[in-house]
């Protein structure tokens, strides 16, 4: 799960890490008030006006704008929030806008020998250690991902503790290793401390800020204060079931609803561009089954795994789904039960043949269905079938997954 | 010879059971155990979460298979019985100074199950089973840290999972008539299934048409039953399979079965089945170049998965150069695996792999 940027903020915010003051607007004519608020009534002062969509390339699509007035801030919310946001990121048509972040606009201090002061922080989990690591770069607010491969000594990671998380001096070394100085290593280690424990009390699987800033010298910060301009949050969706104030910030505006549909099943779904629709169980298995597919020349329409403990009901919710999809030419069952009961895939099948008719009203599938079933009750599985043939006449069996791949293949003229 | 009755699993009257109503010393330990890893005939087992409604089904199962599944563990029904005649005590302790077991299967709900591998751990237990799907990965960060820490105290703890079918190793088929040759009866004398497979899909080596047995190590569960499948109807035994999940934080990892089925006599040929995501597989390219004789057949699934879409497991994500199919299988390759391109051909490749093919 996501969630938005001005979500993000309050988040950081709920543990104590600075950020810019602002706030989110649903209405254009919130956003005069909204900038004075951002602003602190300083006249001319600089804000910015960002659409809150889970999709990126918002700043070249225009919906990132600075501002310096109330009429300004008013235009760029107005533009925003109609018309649709298009980018690489978004589908063809866009998306609709209707949540903007009116935020302050701070300032960043230069950086001796050129550039501003701007960071890189995340913490995410690395495979390979099975450990959190922090990953911090004096190189903020541009493509980590871009420095990471073009000069991998910017980047610092600092691995956590399984059980003690960052430690304040482990914090400390990192900040110093960016090159801060005075009164921004504390300020910068307190962050990135309260950065690891909101991490894993909200089971996240990434929390990123960037970029993290420091502001020029003033009078109450001597030093330049350390901030976190922008943050992105990514969340592990086993942790969710005990973080209903997460759950609870869903947009699900932006997801595929065949997708959203599955969820509420326990199904996994992912839509794909192909022709035959796949029904698997277990996640390894149903991407083989894609590859097989690939292999006798078909294109999968879909990746979907029952999973282990799934219904009749589920199971048959699954072939709506598929079935809801007009480009889906064939389907292709391959189950081969472990947890998972055979014979609850063929009840699954029979109930599906009735329930979901035809353009002409008639029942059973009108689309080839291949079916290859091995494992817990197969027999009984394959009985339940055979029984039902004459009420799907376009199903066919299949003996194993090549035979199974070569039958759905042909039945689309793949 | 185990004393074993073979009740089959319908006639479930405990009395007909000998191990259930005069405890376990009716389990004379066998006097040469199969060589296999992990488990073996000899091997004593516990399940937490036995009366919850997938425990107790697979509690009954890897019973019927030959499992020396001794009872189980649900806390606050201490002293009663299941619904097989099989003891229940409220804690891990309980039950193992009750069955001197040495490995459990976990059923537990996702947000207790982490605790659960603890409460194992605690317990002194040494193969620990986690089949539970959907732990918050944090907890398991946390699981896996204070495990490490066990180990390097040589506490010897090997976590299978979690988000795994479990480990078996397979025992010949019962001699009564019909035993062993389906999900209806999946009776072995003596066998161990720790975990949700399908048990009659294995082959013991003493009923291999080849006399070769393989093992087993698979990131994918119902994968991992296609590979013993196609292995089974061409001919091979499988010494262990152990499905170590598809979790981006588990227990043993593809290197760790490897190791062990090198080391071990009648393991004759190894299949590791792999996926997208993470660098395990590259990892286990580099070290069987280095360290393993016996020969390997491989396979890696998703190779057409488009990238950046989560495809089911939490760790089947394509990030980095490495974590490609391709990439994985190029680096298999390299170090002399046999790769299968076709997941129908997992057991054509073992065969050719073992030169047998």
């Amino acid at each position: 799960m996501k969630i938005h940027e001005y979500q993000g903020r309050d988040l950081l915010a709920s543990y104590g890490i600075p950020v810019p003051s602002g706030r989110m607007i649903t209405a254009a004519s919130d956003a005069a008030a909204a900038y004075r608020d951002a602003t602190g009534g300083n006249a001319g002062g600089l804000a910015v006006v960002k659409a809150q969509v889970h999709a990126g390339g918002r700043g070249k699509a225009g919906f990132v704008k600075l501002v310096r007035s109330e009429k300004e801030a008013t235009e760029a919310a107005t533009f925003m929030l109609s018309n649709r946001m298009k980018s690489p990121q978004t589908p063809p048509e866009g998306l609709a806008v209707s949540k903007l972040l009116v935020a302050s606009g701070a300032d960043i201090a230069d950086r001796a020998g050129g550039g501003k002061e701007e960071f890189y922080l995340a913490i995410t989990l690395d495979r390979a250690t099975r450990r959190n690591v922090l990953i911090a770069s004096r190189e903020g607010g541009v493509e980590i991902e871009q420095i990471a491969h073009d000069r991998p000594d910017a980047i610092k990671k600092e691995r956590l503790h399984p059980t003690l998380g960052l430690s304040p001096s482990a914090a400390r070394k990192i900040a110093f290793e960016l090159g801060m100085k005075g009164k921004q290593i504390n300020q910068a280690a307190d962050i990135m401390v309260k950065l690891a424990k909101l991490y894993v009390e909200k089971d996240c699987s990434l929390a990123e800020i960037n970029p993290l800033v420091i502001t020029p010298k003033s009078e109450k910060f001597p030093d330049g204060q350390v901030l976190a301009i922008d943050a992105k949050f990514n969340f592990d969706d086993n942790g969710l079931v005990r973080h209903p104030e997460l759950t609870s910030m869903a947009d699900n505006s932006e997801e595929n609803p065949s997708e959203l549909k599955a969820q509420e099943f326990g199904l996994s779904y992912v839509a794909l561009d192909g022709n035959i629709g796949c029904l698997v169980n277990g996640a390894g298995l149903a991407m083989s089954t894609m590859d097989i597919i690939k292999l006798h020349g078909g294109e999968p329409a879909n990746f979907l795994d029952v999973g282990g403990s799934a219904s009749e009901e589920a199971v048959t919710e699954a072939f709506g789904i598929i079935l809801s999809d007009s480009r889906v030419k064939g389907i292709l069952v391959n189950i081969f039960g472990g947890i998972m009961r055979c014979d609850v895939i063929a009840q699954g099948i029979i109930n599906a043949a009735s329930k979901y008719k035809n353009a002409d009203g008639s029942i059973g599938f009108k689309v080839p269905l291949v079916v290859r079933l091995e494992g817990t009750n197969v027999e009984a599985g394959r009985k339940l079938l055979n029984e039902a043939r004459g009420k799907i006449p376009t199903m066919q069996a299949a003996n194993d997954l090549g035979d199974a791949a070569k039958k759905v293949c042909a039945a689309v003229g793949a | 010879m185990l004393n074993r009755k073979e009740p089959g699993i319908r006639a479930r009257n405990p009395a007909s059971v000998p191990h259930l109503v005069s405890g376990i010393s009716d389990f004379p330990s066998l006097p040469s155990p199969p060589m296999a890893i992990l488990v073996d005939a000899n091997t004593r087992v516990i399940c937490q979460g036995i009366t919850g409604s997938y425990g107790a089904q697979h509690t009954k199962g890897c019973w019927a298979y030959g499992t020396k599944l001794l009872g189980g563990v649900t806390p606050g029904k201490g002293g009663t019985k299941d619904a097989h005649g099989l003891p229940i005590w409220d804690t891990v302790e309980q039950a193992v100074k009750a069955t001197g077991a040495t490995a459990t299967m976990i059923f537990v709900p996702p947000v207790l199950a982490a605790d659960a591998i603890l409460e194992a751990a605690a317990a002194g237990l040494k193969t620990i089973c986690a089949i539970t799907e959907g732990i918050p990965v944090q907890d398991m960060v946390k699981t896996r840290g204070v495990l490490d820490e066990m180990n390097s105290q040589g506490a010897g703890i090997m976590l299978v999972g979690p988000n795994c079918p479990g480990v078996i190793t397979p025992g010949p088929k019962s001699t009564r008539e019909g035993a062993g040759a389906s999900g209806e009866n999946p009776y072995t004398t003596s066998g161990c299934k720790i975990g949700i497979m399908p048990g009659y899909i294995n082959t013991h080596i003493s009923e291999a048409k080849l006399g070769k047995a393989v093992g087993i190590v698979s990131r994918s569960g119902t994968l991992t039953y296609e590979a013993v499948w196609q292995t089974s109807s061409r001919g091979l035994a499988q010494s262990t399979c152990v499905g170590i999940g598809g979790d981006p934080v588990r227990g043993v990892n593809h290197i760790d079965c490897i190791k062990l089925f090198e080391a071990d006599p009648d393991t004759h040929g190894i299949m590791m089945i792999g996926e997208i995501g993470g660098s395990d597989e590259i990892e286990a390219a580099a070290y069987i170049k280095k360290h393993v004789k016996k020969p390997v057949a491989a396979f890696i699934a998703g190779r057409t998965a488009p990238p950046g879409r989560r495809m089911g497991h939490a760790g089947a994500i394509i990030g980095g150069a490495d974590d490609t199919a391709d990439a994985k299988i190029k680096a298999l390759q390299a170090a002399g695996v046999t790769v299968a391109m076709s997941p129908a051909d997992l057991g054509v490749a073992m065969l050719q792999a073992m030169k047998l093919g």
